[in-house]
């Protein structure tokens, strides 16, 4: 008990000792946990404490009335069958594109997994627009389809599915490329050299092997359905969803408990899926991603497998090109299904009412994005390499915002940053600074994860070689760490940048008269049914979001080697 | 006399289209008896792997034939075929244990009955893995992960057993020991078995025979005792075993089986095998290191000067140089012949039975 103690007093007084050798590394730890209960852990705390307390007593009263009521207990029924149609349909179709592309010899693999990945670059809800142009009231193809199968409407539960499986399949899609690519394929040779036919190896080895990969897919596709806001507030008619609730009952009643009631049902799925995801199912694996490809051997494919998976393919890739076609096309029209008179006269309005929030946009995003990376590298260079106290409560923390779906994230805010508060006596609401820390604080944990696998990758005796020839270790990490994880790092950036211009889940809780954003405009624009500047809005932002990613790309190709676009994305 | 029973005709096969070719396989005719194993040895890329893939049916060969028990395999798919392969990296499924990995094949040709559980076990005693059934492929260790994989191929009694380079992945002293355990139970089944390795002495030390092989033309096929006495062409000579080389020319033919060669202005008589030599026609003689003696100076011999010593406890190795080239002697126990210095003159004797000439071929 007593040597117990103190090994416990040794172990505590080293710290010290190490925060004595390295003081600055101890204010940026110290520094670091103060953002991240700022930021991340108050205002989801501020969340459930006005989901459960009423006048400072524990009270129970908003989750009662929530299921006491059909009304008010639908939407989270809504949400969960949808996010379970989406990410079962999403994870299907992000499959069979992965088969394709590591298992069959389908040409053109780099247009098809261009294609497959492209959704992730666009703001989500364009989708839905897409829908809107295509089968909506006055699409394209609805009377068509009146006419094959009758009386239909876009909007509810079956549009929703279509639009979320488009944009959020991408996810699934990255995933299991991964992990078949991961597969060894002498695996299934071994498996038909013993006499098993096509079907028996993809049933007995193929799925097993790829079974924890497809659960986590799924779980991953059902977080980012679940959350999404974009689309169902475009497309969800009377189908009435958690997320958009939330948001009603905040924007349009002020009901700041019962919102948070809400977010907090959105919440507690996703973070039940997240924590499945990342301390269960990815156990299960039997396969590392370690990223190197194994050159699987595709030989003799039979007809019966080929057609179908191309079909799905062409299908698929075919309809991606349809939707984004349709905003394409729909920018350019006078008046969507009334006159189809091309025309330029779209974004030159579309520029004179969005200018601002375009400016303000690229301004805010452009702040954030660099902070992010930064930051972002950082921690995971505290995370893998150093030694202290909380090491592991930061990774988590820091990882938590990607399972909190936007709009809890955007109420918590609200709750958080309307007054003044200990820990932030400054009120933010209204300013610049609370749409950038929210983005910042959001878009962090991709640039972390990124950064913690580069490191990861690093053989900590290339640091120690360097340190060995009289280095010390900031020459270190500025000559040796930081070169080799610079692409991890312009990934991370790249990312940001993205997620930072299509955002709207979150930020449009935090956005003022004063500083406002283009994905609000677009969805503005959607909402007064102006559909041809909504895309030529969009049709803007997408080409942004492609040339900076460009500049990005640029800038790896100078300074690293090898790492494309769409590595970057995924 | 046993008959053939793996029998390659005239395989060719060509990767790449268009200018942008490979012949990885060049017309490549080999027999195999049953129960015989027969080693496919070559530096990387002659193509014994392909060679390999194509009798187990995952390459097709771009021409050429090939027969299992007179039957022709050549284009049914590898689920069909009579062959069992143990994989470089032993591909064990990674979620199912020990057991339900060898008793995979029977049960994907429906056979999950009494007796098939029955010859599992006996597989797993067979190589000596009977208490390990239940554990999963990565608890084991490397030797006993290979030992799974071949008894998942031994399970199939598959009519030709292939292995590819099955040993590459074990540390040294564990590959001694599996090789030879490999060979005992080769030889206890009578599997006629194709081995593919890179690693000469694996060859020699389990192979009935050995196939040659370099960018995918067969250069000879023999016995490992064969090969390494009568080595058909340089290439052979150089890749079994050391070799030194050095050019003469023959001043005299004696009959079919024996010729002199000057050999720095000593006339030696020595054998010929199934080769024929004309008189004044330049010649390749192959001096195995450990076939060379060292002597002290004499007059009347061939002398050479002792360029470097290397002591490597069970032998010496010399570099001598005679006239300008580099030779390597080798001399075991050390401790009990004579040793000599540095910048030392020596005669070199060379016994002539263990001496053998090649035509002569540019290196």
């Amino acid at each position: 008990m007593n040597s117990y103690r103190n090994r416990q007093f040794q172990e505590i007084t080293g710290q010290i000792k190490l925060i004595w050798k390295e003081p600055i590394l101890f204010l940026f730890i110290v520094f670091i946990f103060y953002f991240l209960f700022t930021f991340v852990v108050f205002p989801i705390f501020q969340v459930i404490r006005y989901s459960v307390f009423i006048d400072g007593q524990w009270d129970f009263s908003n989750y009662l009335a929530i299921f006491s009521k059909r009304y008010y207990f639908q939407p989270f029924i809504n949400s969960i069958v949808l996010g379970v149609c989406t990410a079962t349909i999403g994870t299907i179709a992000g499959f069979i594109f992965a088969y394709a592309l590591t298992r069959t010899p389908l040409p053109f693999k780099y247009f098809f997994r261009l294609t497959a990945t492209f959704p992730i670059i666009s703001p989500p809800f364009v989708v839905a627009l897409a829908a809107i142009l295509l089968f909506g009231r006055a699409g394209t193809f609805s009377p068509w389809i009146k006419n094959l199968i009758g009386d239909y409407s876009i909007y509810g539960l079956g549009g929703l599915i279509l639009v979320e499986t488009i944009a959020y399949s991408p996810t699934a899609f990255l995933v299991l490329y991964g992990v078949l690519e991961a597969i060894d394929p002498s695996l299934e040779e071994a498996s038909m050299d013993l006499g098993a036919p096509r079907m028996k190896i993809f049933s007995t080895v193929t799925l097993p092997l790829a079974t924890p990969g497809i659960a986590s897919a799924w779980l991953l596709v059902f977080i980012q359905s679940m959350a999404d806001f974009g689309n169902p507030m475009v497309i969800s008619g009377d189908f009435r969803v958690l997320s958009v609730q939330a948001f009603l009952q905040i924007t349009g009643m002020y009901d700041l408990p019962r919102g948070s009631t809400l977010a907090m049902l959105l919440l507690i799925p996703t973070l039940i899926a997240f924590f499945v995801q990342k301390y269960w199912v990815s156990r299960k694996s039997y396969v590392t991603v370690t990223g190197k490809p194994t050159g699987a051997t595709i030989k003799n494919l039979e007809w019966y497998i080929k057609l179908p998976v191309y079909g799905s393919c062409i299908f698929y890739a075919g309809l991606v090109f349809l939707f984004y076609g349709s905003i394409v096309y729909g920018s350019f029209q006078t008046l969507w299904g009334v006159d189809s008179t091309l025309t330029l006269k779209n974004y030159v309005q579309m520029f004179e009412v969005g200018k601002d929030y375009l400016i303000d946009s690229i301004t805010l995003s452009t702040v954030a994005t660099p902070i992010t990376g930064i930051v972002g590298i950082f921690i995971s260079f505290l995370i893998i390499r150093k030694k202290f106290i909380g090491r592991g409560l930061m990774e988590f923390i820091s990882m938590l915002t990607f399972a909190v779906p936007g709009t809890v994230v955007g109420i918590g805010y609200i709750l958080a940053f309307n007054q003044s508060s200990v820990i932030m006596p400054v009120i933010l609401t209204g300013t610049a600074w609370i749409i950038i820390l929210l983005l910042i604080f959001r878009n962090m944990p991709v640039g972390i994860r990124s950064g913690i696998a580069a490191l990861q990758q690093i053989d900590p005796a290339i640091e120690e070689a360097s340190t060995d020839l009289g280095a010390d270790s900031n020459a270190t990490f500025r000559k040796i760490t930081l070169p080799m994880i610079a692409p991890a790092f312009f990934s991370g950036l790249a990312y940001s940048f993205v997620k930072a211009m299509t955002a709207i889940s979150a930020v449009i809780f935090v956005v003022s008269g004063k500083w406002n954003l283009i994905t609000i405009a677009i969805l503005g624009f959607v909402d007064n049914t102006q559909y041809a500047h909504a895309a030529a809005m969009s049709m803007l932002l997408i080409l942004i979001v492609l040339l900076a990613l460009g500049i990005i790309q640029f800038l790896v190709n100078r300074i690293g080697k090898g790492v494309r676009t769409t590595d970057i994305i995924g | 006399m046993k008959n053939d029973f793996l029998e390659l005709k005239e395989l060719v096969k060509i990767f790449g289209s268009g200018k942008d070719t490979v012949n990885a396989v060049d017309h490549v005719n080999l027999k195999v008896k049953e129960g015989e194993l027969v080693t496919l040895l070559g530096p990387s890329g002659c193509g014994k792997t392909t060679i390999l893939r194509m009798i187990s049916g995952f390459e097709l060969p771009t021409s050429g034939r090939i027969f299992i028990d007179r039957e022709e395999v050549t284009s049914t798919p590898p689920n069909r075929r009579p062959t069992a392969m143990v994989f470089q990296n032993y591909a064990l499924f990674p979620h199912m244990t020990v057991a339900e990995n060898i008793i995979y094949g029977p049960k994907i040709h429906g056979d999950a009955s009494h007796t098939a559980k029955k010859r599992a076990e006996e597989v797993m005693k067979l190589v000596g893995l009977e208490k390990l059934g239940n554990r999963s492929p990565s608890q084991l260790s490397g030797g006993q992960q290979q030992r799974v994989s071949l008894a998942r191929s031994l399970i199939m009694e598959p009519k030709v057993l292939l292995l590819d380079e099955p040993l590459s992945n074990l540390d040294a002293k564990l590959r001694v020991s599996m090789r030879l355990e490999i060979r005992k139970l080769q030889q206890r089944v009578g599997i006629t078995s194709v081995y593919v390795t890179h690693d000469q002495e694996e060859a020699m030390s389990l192979s009935d025979r050995i196939v040659i092989l370099k960018a995918g033309i067969i250069q000879q096929i023999g016995t490992p005792l064969e090969v390494y006495a009568h080595p058909d062409n340089r290439f052979v000579a150089d890749f079994i075993g050391k070799a030194n080389f050095l050019e003469t020319v023959v001043t005299q033919v004696i009959s079919d089986e024996q010729v002199v060669i000057d050999l720095l202005g000593q006339q030696l008589t020595i054998p010929v095998v199934k080769k024929t030599f004309k008189k004044e026609e330049n010649a390749l003689l192959v001096l195995r290191p450990e076939s060379i003696i060292l002597e002290k100076k004499k007059p009347d011999t061939i002398t050479g000067m002792i360029h470097e010593i290397v002591f490597l406890g069970n032998q010496m190795t010399y570099i001598v140089e005679i006239s300008g080239q580099l030779i390597t002697v080798e001399m075991s126990n050390p401790q009990e012949c004579e040793c000599f210095q540095k910048g030392e003159e020596v005669s070199i004797r060379l016994p002539a039975k263990s001496l053998h000439l090649l035509p002569w071929e540019e290196k």
